[in-house]
């Protein structure tokens, strides 16, 4: 049943059941739970798959992109870093991270009334979404948590040691994220006016809360970190595409989930975040292969696969909020920019963002955070107050900057702090023999590739 | 008894294999190598970053014949793997002192 339908059934329902003799009454009340309850039914489907869709994103889609970015001594180790977050994220999202995001708090941070998922079950939290179990948004927002430190990892690939990654972004998920995602999304958050907030930000799934934050972040860990051994005068050349491809592609259909899901139902709403983020996608592969056709003379599959990411990255934001032409030219614009920050910018200062984490998710937020500004519309997403520049209110690019920009100053400050207190717990980098020897044997005693035998 | 080594283009290993049976070779040992002759590498680019390849992979065939045959078959194997490019690849030749085989304690020639 269509919204339309279902809220002229109820409103017919109600009415009917205020004139209703007795028995009737009775009757007409066990229809309304019925479809409230089939409503509830359609849409918790798909916030589930939505879930599954957005875990598949971290593993195996995330994994599988950078461990065949790495060389082949570092191939477990990269895919570890991923999936070690889509454990110990979990446990911390349950004892206290969900609480701190969405529990009622300050501007700034969550409450703890949500404490190891306390008052968080069947019913659901009409704060967020409600339609759906409580315990479905949770479960479906633990999935967010975990991808966005899980992308920062490629900006320091092949050199830090295990225990000391796992310790910095725990650090960074209380730092930076938790906070942002409160601001942004929470009840009462400084950046989100629907639900009391001061400022008006924009951020459908996450271009501010997870792109702009883990991009910048990366930056600064590559940064501190400093630069692999030999870098960049020796071969860092990608050990299996093949997997890289197959990560990239995985990531395209989870951000269905990321995106669509969003919605946070089963709504007409979910499908035009669908719509917008495929073609996003479909642009930002085209943008970038685009650029290197021109550039080089050849367009190439790593180029292509990249391109789509930088597409994604750059329409999460606005996902829910555009017109699919509108996504159109943020994916296109997203190619072409990100393909000359991984090339030009990056060749011309040398800091060695291995995989490319800033190039394409912190410039690709940041650009998807101000077009979001400008292509917002209440013809797509009628649920908020006013649309972006092209519904005639440029302010909101403004709103849109101050968003990004607490988002970038948030993610420095949170990373260097967790970065230094890290430092003085346990040493960050391997040493040149371990660095050598690689990641697999060195930090855990395997190698990805056994082929005797 | 002579031992021929040839470095081929990894394309040409069906029609290697095939002209060896043909003229009646059955034993034959194949890896990849990587190496350069007068062939330089080439260039490969990862989003932007530009590396040379310097080494490129061929497939080096061994074989150890009785040195009767020797012209014949180097001959034969030339014909099929040659394509006329730079990078074609090399053979050498050399004298092996014996060989056995380890099932049946079988010497020299009579072992291949």
């Amino acid at each position: 049943m269509s919204n339309r339908a279902l809220v002229g059934f109820l409103l017919f329902a109600s009415s009917a059941l205020a004139q209703a003799p007795q028995g009737d009454r009775a009757e007409l009340r066990a229809l309304q739970a019925a479809v409230t309850a089939s409503q509830s039914a359609g849409d918790n489907a798909w916030m589930l798959v939505s879930s599954a869709l957005v875990l598949m994103m971290t593993g195996p889609g995330l994994a599988l992109f950078y461990c065949g970015l790495v060389r082949k001594r570092n191939v477990l180790g990269t895919m570890m870093q991923s999936f070690s977050m889509m454990a110990v994220i979990t446990l911390i999202w349950g004892v206290c991270g969900y609480s701190l995001v969405f529990a009622k708090g300050n501007p700034f941070i969550g409450g703890l009334d949500h404490l190891f998922l306390r008052g968080v079950g069947a019913d659901p939290n009409p704060l967020y979404a409600p339609t759906i179990p409580h315990q479905t948004f949770m479960i479906y927002q633990l999935m967010f948590a975990i991808i966005t430190p899980a992308l920062i990892t490629g900006a320091f690939a092949e050199r830090v040691h295990f225990k000391a990654m796992v310790m910095f972004l725990v650090l960074w998920t209380f730092f930076v994220y938790f906070p942002i995602a409160h601001m942004v999304w929470g009840t009462g958050g400084f950046l989100n006016d629907y639900l009391g907030g001061r400022y008006r930000v924009f951020d459908f799934a996450g271009g501010t809360v997870v792109h702009i934050t883990s991009g910048f972040s990366a930056l600064v860990t590559a940064l501190y970190i400093g630069k692999r051994a030999g870098y960049p005068h020796e071969k860092f050349v990608p050990h299996n595409l093949v997997l890289a491809f197959v990560g990239a592609c995985l990531l395209w259909v989870g951000w269905f989930g990321f995106n669509a899901g969003s919605a946070l139902a089963a709504s007409a709403l979910a499908t035009s975040a669908f719509v917008a983020t495929h073609f996003a996608a479909a642009a930002g592969a085209v943008g970038w292969m685009a650029a290197e056709r021109v550039r080089k003379g050849q367009a190439s599959a790593l180029g292509a696969i990249s391109g789509a990411v930088a597409g994604l990255a750059t329409v999460t934001q606005g996902a829910g909020f555009v017109q699919p032409f509108a996504a159109v030219v943020i994916g296109l614009l997203a190619g072409a920019m990100c393909y000359f920050m991984v090339t030009t910018v990056k060749e011309r200062f040398r800091y060695d963002d291995s995989l490319d984490v800033f190039g394409v998710h912190g410039v690709g937020g940041f650009v998807g955070c101000l077009l979001t500004g400008v292509f917002a519309t209440r013809a797509v997403n009628s649920a908020i107050k006013v649309g972006g520049w092209i519904d005639g209110n440029p302010a909101q690019v403004l709103h849109q900057l101050l968003g990004a920009g607490i988002g970038i100053g948030l993610a420095v400050a949170g990373t260097l702090a967790a970065l230094k207190i890290t430092g003085l717990v346990t040493p960050l980098r391997m040493n040149e023999g371990e660095e050598a020897t690689g990641m697999d044997l060195s930090l855990h005693g395997e190698e990805g590739y056994n082929f005797e035998g | 008894m002579v031992k021929i080594e040839a470095f081929i283009q990894p394309s040409k290993l069906e029609a290697a294999r095939e002209v060896l049976q043909s003229i009646g070779i059955d034993g034959l040992t194949v890896s990849e190598v990587r190496g350069h002759g007068r062939q330089k590498g080439h260039r490969e680019v990862y989003r932007g970053r530009e590396y040379d390849v310097d080494f490129i992979h061929k497939l080096k065939l061994e074989t150890v014949v009785p040195t009767a045959r020797k012209d014949e078959i180097v001959a034969a194997l030339v014909k099929a793997v040659r394509t006329g490019a730079i990078g074609d690849g090399k053979i050498f030749v050399s004298t092996v002192v014996d060989a056995v085989r380890i099932r049946d304690d079988a010497r020299g020639e009579s072992a291949l």
